[in-house]
């Protein structure tokens, strides 16, 4: 059973202040935290529910939104059929509902403007969230850092952020996106329709004016385990890879 | 606080409740978690160093360490993103005879274990005898995979699972309670997932 949240406990009260859909499976929550709230790119929340009876849930996600962005936190939920948690998000959670959250959380994950650049990117599915949060850091702090985003995704439909992350590889300010889908044809003339491979990796790095300082791999399991393979098939430094895994 | 219209969740059923501890759930598959890429240490370039702070005490091979007595333990673990999962079938050197073959006592209160890829993690000294912890070397009776921690991982499994570092590669006996590699990013010192000890703010 859970206490009520009081001054000393580490969870809070956060109020679900926006709702909109990202693709057909992931949907973004802004959290308005009821306690002052300051977050590194990369970093997470721990989100519990819990029930009148006292039976809690508790799941982790990444934080989307930039620490300056202001308008509360983004989470960007992928529905997952057989979750217990995140179904409650997309069938039941609405404007105005109060959600227990704990954090920001994770001191390896993270990017910030001091620990410099290049910076090379590589997420699949969901795992693009905690990315996401690094590119919208350096596109509003230090534009100079050059970034190459990698982003794997089944089907262009399913490319979350899409508008967005078009609209920041068209300014041409050293932000390159590539994305690359696994189940269909390749839209645009820069990607790929196939699986990450050292390969495509070592034309990501070729991206950057030059070696990446620091590489971020986010997804599931299996994508990590290749992803971070191909980025030491194209000779990236597997001190300099930082990898999370969903886990499962 | 009661979140409004979950009613539902994945309860346990009542008789394993009691061996799930708080905030954690049942996982039926094996999650892989990690900070960085695997790596793939080849048996023949494994090595297992017992040290006191900065001295070396004992060294084995991987011939020399697979010939030390081996023991089983079938546990249930706790992870720190919040699966639970039972019975896992583990076999490998228990740290008390590690300590027998090297022919000493515990010196230090605390230890560090280190890892190929860099990665440490603290326990203290009496979390890892008295038949609490191994060096596993095969689960579920086949050599542990790379995604696992093989060739070698450590085993406390009455702490959360990141303290039974993988790939491990040694033991350092050390003077203070010293933070490793996550310990330094913000989760706990000790990891008690029955007192829920996941980050540093926990009590």
């Amino acid at each position: 059973m859970s206490a009520e949240p009081s001054p000393q406990s580490p969870w809070q009260a956060a109020t679900i202040t926006r709702i909109e859909k990202r693709t057909p499976r992931v949907t973004s929550f802004w959290f308005q935290p009821s306690r002052p709230f300051a977050h590194l790119a990369g970093q997470h929340v721990d989100i519990r529910l819990t029930a009148p009876d006292g039976y809690q849930a508790r799941r982790s996600y990444s934080i989307a939104s930039a620490p300056e962005a202001g308008g509360g936190i983004e989470l960007a939920i992928e529905r997952l059929d057989d979750g217990e948690v995140s179904p409650f998000f997309h069938d039941v959670a609405a404007v105005g509902d109060e959600i227990e959250l704990r954090g920001p959380l994770g001191g390896h994950f993270i990017w910030e403007e001091s620990d410099g650049g290049p910076i090379l990117l590589v997420g699949g599915g969901s795992g693009v969230v905690p990315l996401m949060a690094m590119v919208r850091h350096r596109t509003l702090r230090n534009k100079a850092v050059p970034v190459a985003l990698v982003f794997s995704a089944r089907i262009w439909d399913e490319v979350i952020f899409r508008d967005e992350l078009i609209g920041l590889d068209d300014r041409l300010d050293g932000f390159n996106l590539v994305l690359t889908l696994t189940r269909e044809a390749a839209r645009r003339p820069s990607d790929y329709s196939r699986r990450i491979d050292a390969r495509m990796m070592a034309q990501a790095v070729e991206r950057l004016p030059k070696a990446p300082k620091l590489a971020y791999v986010c997804g599931s399991n299996a994508f990590v385990s290749a992803a971070a393979d191909a980025l030491i098939g194209a000779g990236v430094p597997a001190e300099i890879i930082r990898t999370e895994r969903y886990g499962v | 606080m009661v979140t409004r219209g979950f009613f539902s969740g994945r309860r346990p059923p009542s008789d394993t409740d009691a061996r799930i501890p708080p905030g954690q759930y049942l996982e039926q598959g094996f999650p892989v978690l990690s900070a960085g890429p695997t790596p793939r240490v080849r048996t023949e370039d494994w090595s297992f160093t017992l040290k006191q702070g900065p001295k070396p005490i004992k060294k084995w091979n991987w011939a020399e360490f697979n010939a030390l007595p081996q023991s089983k333990m079938t546990r249930d673990i706790h992870c720190v993103t919040a699966w639970t999962k039972f019975n896992t079938p583990w076999q490998g050197v228990m740290i008390d005879d590690i300590l027998a073959d090297a022919g000493i006592e515990p010196p230090t209160t605390f230890t560090l274990a280190h890892s190929f890829d860099g990665y440490s993690t603290n326990v203290p000294t009496k979390d890892l005898v008295t038949g609490k912890a191994m060096v596993a070397l095969l689960y579920e009776g086949k050599p542990i995979t790379a995604d696992h921690g093989g060739p070698a991982r450590l085993l406390v499994p009455h702490l959360y699972f990141w303290k039974s570092a993988k790939w491990v590669n040694g033991l350092q006996f050390t003077e203070r309670d010293e933070p490793g590699f996550w310990e330094l990013r913000g989760y706990h010192m000790y990891g008690d997932p029955w007192r829920e000890q996941r980050y540093s703010s926990d009590p």
